[in-house]
């Protein structure tokens, strides 16, 4: 497939890939997300209402409740045709339905994990392996967080040999590069096209 | 959509209140786009030569939107800079492509899996970084 499209001779439309960054409540993935970003992190709100579970009665949408739910996304461009966005999927579980949205055609995710409340991340790995989404999990190494080997780390988490566990630190523009291309490299090798080494 | 609040400042309202106009008073309490709904990083593209004087039924959040999509901008910045939320920013998009105002550029659907140079691609654009 061609990776631009062009709209008669005026505009590129470039390719956009999304990537989720995933992970509990504090695991790092704002702070991932703006270490990334070439433009200051965005956020964008949905509104949830009776419509964001599925109905089309418009009447009394008035008088439902409504609360908004931020994501955040940053914006990484490869070259004039070829952008990576990340998005920060919400926290709390009740907000799933809007995975579904973000996870709509993603390239992959990051789950975040923090040793800290490793269990914080199951519903994240848990998602992304029922779905067949790739993924990578990034163990983010706060100040004075408990340091564990890889493989404890592993074990605990019940990860499949091939997902990739790299350790990170979300602060550090770098360190998350790394993290994204162990992602991208583990889409190539699910599909048996694996990235040369640089 | 931001507003300011009426009258004197109230204790209750702040920034961390939110936005004190519901957020669907702006698509008349629609909450569907009448065309379809569009990906986060569906691209729009203002159309060339839309007349936005032919259709003065379009509020000003529209014709920011068609200011902004003078260039390729995807579905999740638009509603970034207006400060809308992405639901709103659907349903006046979806307006504005019925009127034939803007374009929208849909991501590749269905099991659609980028190609091996284009991961490529990302992966050295990522080790540039």
């Amino acid at each position: 497939m061609d990776s631009v499209r062009y709209d008669g001779e005026r505009a590129r439309i470039p390719l956009a890939l999304k990537i989720l960054i995933a992970g509990g409540f504090g695991a790092g993935k704002t702070t991932l997300v703006s270490a990334l970003s070439e433009v200051r992190p965005l956020q964008t709100e949905e509104v949830l209402t009776g419509a964001g579970v599925g109905t089309d009665d418009l009447s009394g949408v008035e008088t439902k409740s409504t609360t908004t739910v931020a994501m955040d996304f940053g914006r990484i461009t490869i070259n004039e045709d070829l952008q990576v966005y990340l998005f920060g999927t919400p926290g709390q579980d009740r907000f799933w339905f809007l995975w579904d949205e973000l996870a709509f055609g993603a390239l992959g995710a990051v789950v975040l994990a923090d040793t800290r409340r490793l269990a914080d991340c199951f519903p994240s790995i848990d998602y992304f392996e029922q779905r067949g989404i790739p993924f990578v999990v990034g163990v983010n190494c706060f100040d004075g967080a408990r340091r564990f080997s890889l493989e404890t780390v592993r074990q605990a988490l019940d990860l499949d040999p091939e997902v990739p566990l790299v350790l990170c630190d979300a602060r550090d523009r770098q360190s998350g590069k790394l993290v994204l291309i162990e992602l991208v490299e583990h889409v190539a090798r699910q599909r048996g096209e694996p990235v040369p080494a640089a | 959509m931001r507003t300011e609040s009426p009258g004197p400042q109230h204790e209750w309202l702040d920034g961390d209140a939110g936005p004190v106009v519901r957020p669907y008073t702006l698509t008349g309490g629609r909450v569907r786009s009448a065309v379809g709904g569009f990906d986060l990083v569906a691209f729009v593209l203002a159309e060339p030569g839309a007349d936005l004087a032919a259709h003065p039924e379009l509020q000003p959040e529209h014709r920011r939107l068609v200011e902004l999509a003078g260039r390729p901008v995807p579905v999740a910045e638009l509603a970034a800079d207006l400060d809308l939320a992405v639901g709103v920013v659907r349903v006046l998009l979806g307006d504005l492509l019925a009127r034939g105002v803007v374009a929208v550029h849909q991501p590749p659907r269905t099991a659609y899996l980028p190609d091996n140079d284009i991961l490529k691609a990302v992966v050295s654009g990522l080790r540039a970084l």
